[in-house]
């Protein structure tokens, strides 16, 4: 147990991976949502850096700049739709959002 | 193991203990400078010529009552100064004093450590700075704080964009991320960078009053507006931590200014053999007088400016000082590709 | 040993904090826990010789993207109380349940499927990169040859997003 493997770092990722999906799928407020989409990427992001050091290649670590830079602009255009929703309807209570139900 | 270990320790305890001692005299020193320029003669009672003002403000501020109002959030509301104070200190330890000192047989670098990211490691803790002055407006549960404290934090952004413009520029001369690296390239090429990078050092400079939320931008923070702004419910020590992480961010934007366009450790034509007996005086004194230099004029500009309206600070920081920025950095980049 | 002690460590602390932003009452705590989560990834990153990336988590993800949650947080604020937990408690079991078996499935791949690692080697710019100096200019590197045209459509996505934040956030056009 004392030799760090890639597989432990996959199994941390695949961890972190797990507690993002539970905050989406429990929390009824879209702004927790939104972060446990951030710790989702976070945790791929951890698994790419991983490999990129074990196969000591940094092609991993361009990976995951590239998702830090999606990330970065889907969290800007996440909180401004949060921000114009709020300013109509006052509330971030994603089961109050439901105006184009049927 | 005595490299590792006790040597840093040793470096960061006399670095530590520097910069508080200069964080409090700085203190005196803005009283002092301020006062001469209004033809006065500032704090004269508390020692010779008022030299021990600030330990009699130290004292004053720590045995103040210290108040927590009721519905505020009692972790965030203690942990915000902590999270002001913190990332002024740790930036310290990638900043240059020196070259290298002789002693008891072994050679000394006078710096901490030398990261290879070490100018991006300098903007990122700048950046986790703006957390506390958001929280402590937002934990005091009251109007007027939290008002102050999303202003001066859209203050602390905005410029950051600006100052981050200047120091792409700057790696575009420097060729390297690294401090120690900063100081030796600018040896090399012969030349300080503030006479390669006039419109970077002077958008640098401005970004660093605004940072440091200093006159002529110090709007968030001024008792006219909004009664005290952020830190308007602290008291006591947890105030005077505000206080002193203020001037410990003034000193950090000087230190980094200094090392990265006024030579860091180097003597002035430090490629001129001619000047050689400037050796004899050593790298950190040259480090710490241009320090000084810069730290005065931070003074200088407060004692001399009136304050910019909000909407002017942001229109200035938004739509003068980045495109400048952007547009140097395209400049510098295809005048290296050419030249 | 040192790695293992630094790697649990890291390990702990970034699982703990995350269950924290997610399970936290008060909206600004979890974005306080958040910050602490991503600083303890950063300092993962390092561990894993990463120094580039680990610094830009800290200045693009702890620097920039949580100061945005935590204005928005604050706007929203403003005026209602602390999200209370209103959630059916239904709700959270099935969730758990579901997360607790996807999560023993994906072990369970990791620590047999290890077994028979393929021992791919790197991609064909391997060794001219290696040849750089530090990780900064091997990422650099990569970037502006291999990658450049992923980069300047990051660059086009970055100030597409920017518009229409503004746009969707602004009071009156």
């Amino acid at each position: 147990m004392t030799e760090i493997t890639p597989t432990h770092y996959m199994l941390l990722s695949a961890a972190l991976f797990m507690i993002g999906v539970i905050g989406v799928m429990v929390r009824r407020n879209i702004i927790i949502i939104l972060m446990s989409i951030e710790l989702i990427l976070n945790a791929v992001n951890i698994n790419l850096v991983a490999y990129a050091a074990e196969q000591q290649n940094v092609v991993g670590q361009v990976f995951a700049l590239f998702v830090v830079a999606v990330a970065a602009a889907e969290a800007a255009v996440g909180l401004g739709i949060i921000l114009a929703f709020y300013r109509n309807k006052e509330t971030v209570n994603i089961d109050e959002m439901n105006l184009m139900r049927w | 193991m005595i490299e590792t270990l006790v040597i840093p320790l040793i470096k960061i305890v006399i670095v530590l203990n520097a910069v508080l001692v200069s964080v409090t005299y700085m203190v005196l020193l803005e009283r002092k400078v301020i006062a001469w320029v209004q033809v006065r003669l500032g704090p004269m009672r508390v020692g010779p010529y008022g030299v021990l003002q600030p330990v009699a403000d130290a004292i004053k501020l720590m045995i103040k009552e210290d108040i927590t109002p009721t519905r505020a959030d009692r972790w965030v509301f203690t942990a915000a100064p902590i999270i002001v104070m913190v990332p002024a200190l740790i930036v310290f330890a990638v900043i240059p004093f020196g070259s290298e000192v002789e002693l008891f047989g072994r050679t000394i670098p006078l710096y901490i450590t030398d990261i290879n990211v070490g100018l991006l490691y300098i903007v990122s803790v700048a950046s986790i700075g703006v957390y506390g002055i958001i929280l402590a407006g937002w934990s005091s549960n009251s109007k007027y704080p939290l008002l102050a404290s999303l202003r001066a934090s859209a203050q602390l952004i905005s410029y950051e964009v600006a100052v981050t413009m200047t120091l792409v520029s700057l790696v575009l001369m420097g060729g390297t991320l690294s401090m120690v690296g900063f100081v030796h390239a600018q040896h090399e090429a012969g030349v300080w960078f503030l006479f390669a990078q006039p419109v970077a050092f002077v958008v640098f400079f401005i970004g660093g009053l605004a940072e440091t939320n200093r006159a002529p931008f110090d709007m968030p923070e001024a008792e006219q507006e909004l009664t005290g702004g952020f830190h308007t419910e602290y008291s006591g020590m947890r105030f005077a931590l505000f206080f002193l992480a203020e001037y410990a961010n003034m000193i950090v934007v000087s230190a980094v200014g200094v090392t990265l366009f006024l030579g860091g450790w180097l003597r002035p034509f430090a490629n001129v053999g001619a000047l050689a007996f400037l050796d004899l005086v050593p790298s950190w004194i040259w480090f710490l007088g241009k320090t000084f230099v810069f730290l005065y004029v931070f003074l200088w500009i407060r004692a001399t400016l009136p304050r910019y309206r909000y909407d002017q600070l942001m229109r200035l920081g938004w739509k003068v000082l980045i495109p400048i920025a952007i547009a140097n950095v395209v400049v510098t980049g295809a005048l290296r590709v050419l030249l | 040993m040192g790695e293992a002690i630094a790697f649990y460590t890291l390990a702990a602390l970034i699982l703990g904090f995350a269950v924290l932003v997610v399970s936290a009452k008060s909206t600004v705590h979890s974005v306080l826990f958040l910050v602490l989560t991503f600083l303890f990834v950063a300092a993962l990153y390092v561990t894993l010789q990463a120094e580039f990336l680990a610094v830009i988590q800290v200045l693009v993800y702890a620097g920039g993207i949580v100061v945005l949650y935590l204005f928005v947080v604050m706007l929203v604020n403003l005026k209602r109380q602390p999200e209370t937990h209103a959630d059916p408690h239904r709700r959270s079991r099935l969730g758990l349940a579901l997360s607790g078996l996807v999560l023993a499935e994906l072990a369970a791949i990791a620590m047999y499927g290890s077994a028979s690692s393929p021992a791919a080697s790197g991609a064909a710019s391997a060794p001219e990169v290696t040849a750089m100096g530090g990780n900064v200019e091997q990422v650099g590197w990569l970037l502006y040859t291999d990658y450049l045209i992923p980069f300047e459509l990051a660059s086009m996505l970055l100030l597409v997003a920017m518009i229409g934040a503004i746009v969707l956030a602004k009071r009156e056009l």
